[in-house]
């Protein structure tokens, strides 16, 4: 329907640079396209939540300075947690990243558009909250680059990719969330006393 | 309003937990729990522009080591509901300390819907509920609630009660309050 990037071979790239980085996808089209590209401890996966993906970030971010963390999410969910552009400029953490996979849709719910079909500016928005890094992604060719930036830019850093809109085959993540959190705090060696 | 101020007793229930992060919307009658863990080295501070951040923000923190107190005010609790789903789900431990509004003495009419919804709202999305009405409590109160929720992955709230608060004086008392 829309041009832009496959969303699934731009998250296969950041995927398969990620190194010891933290993967956090957002509920919808994004935790589909993180599952699409390999199940690993590394990975987060929401099913709900809709709008606290970039809070999610910061908090795994301010928890770990020693690991790159990476939010992938939707326009969609980009538009409601907006306030946590705010939040999270103000904190200065150098070591999130954000991805909007932007199909100007609600991909979820029959493909209605979202507000940056109207041209809304995700990466001008982080820009003015203060966030050093941002960048608008459409060219395929910038695709290896921009995962660079995602993993390493100073951040925190927002990329807003335009990526088609059109059916993909739907694959479906860990749909345990405790499971999720046991495994990741183990890689992290992080104990589940950790609190006392 | 009591002599003893009850945020003492609340930090040194919050230190000995172990929180390192305290998110949170301000609020007049948090003001002197905030002040108190600004200077505590130990933890950070994190402002929010939406209550509805803390419970992703603090689930994150979770994930990654860090024990995380969520505070804001009643009407903020309202703020929230649904990213307490994510807590539940993934029964992160969640912390919640509520400054009441809305129901003793209050004198803004806008306080009381939501601060009156606040003990259903939460007990409908199964945050366990403890009552702080008396300063010379607020340590145990907190050990308890901190307790359950690091101890058994739970969602918690605190309610610091506007009786303890005091309510927020906008015009003088009628000598007759219907």
């Amino acid at each position: 329907m829309s041009a832009g990037l496959d969303r699934r071979a731009l998250v296969a790239a950041l995927v398969a640079r990620r190194g010891s980085a933290l993967l956090l996808a957002g509920l919808g089209s994004p935790a589909w396209d993180l599952a699409a590209a390999g199940d690993h401890p590394q990975h987060v996966h929401l099913w709900g939540g809709m709008g606290g993906a970039f809070a999610m970030g910061l908090g795994l971010a301010l928890a770990r300075p020693d690991r790159r963390v990476v939010v992938l999410t939707g326009d969609g969910e980009a538009l409601m947690g907006l306030a946590s552009l705010a939040t999270i400029a103000a904190q200065k953490v150098r070591n999130l990243a954000l991805l909007v996979l932007d199909n100007g849709v609600y991909g979820e719910t029959g493909g209605q558009p979202t507000a940056t079909s109207a041209g809304v500016d995700l990466a001008g928005i982080a820009a003015a909250a203060g966030f050093p890094t941002t960048r608008r992604l459409e060219n395929p060719e910038q695709v290896q680059a921009t995962v660079d930036l995602l993993l390493e830019a100073p951040g925190p850093v927002l990329v807003q990719a335009r990526v088609e809109h059109r059916p993909l085959p739907l694959v479906l993540p860990p749909e345990d969330a405790v499971t999720e959190k046991r495994r990741l705090r183990a890689a992290l060696g992080v104990g589940e006393a950790g609190a006392r | 309003m009591s002599a003893v101020d009850w945020s003492e007793g609340a930090h040194r229930a919050i230190a000995r937990a172990g929180i390192r992060l305290l998110a949170h919307v301000p609020d007049a009658g948090l003001s002197p729990l905030l002040a108190r863990c600004g200077r505590d080295p130990a933890i950070r501070l994190v402002g929010l522009a939406d209550e509805r951040e803390g419970p992703a923000l603090l689930a994150g923190a979770w994930l990654g080591g860090l024990p995380g107190l969520l505070a804001c005010q009643s009407s903020g609790v309202g703020n929230l509901v649904n990213m307490l789903g994510l807590s539940a789900v993934g029964r992160f431990p969640l912390p919640i300390l509520v400054t009441m509004r809305g129901e003793w003495g209050e004198q803004n009419p806008w306080q009381v819907p939501m601060g009156q919804a606040v003990p259903a709202v939460l007990a409908a999305m199964g945050v366990r509920l403890f009552s702080l009405e008396r300063a010379e409590e607020a340590e145990a109160v907190l050990d308890g609630a901190l307790g359950l929720a690091f101890g058994s992955e739970q969602m918690v709230a605190v309610l610091v009660r506007q009786r303890l608060l005091g309510a927020k004086r906008f015009r003088a008392a009628r000598a007759s309050v219907p």
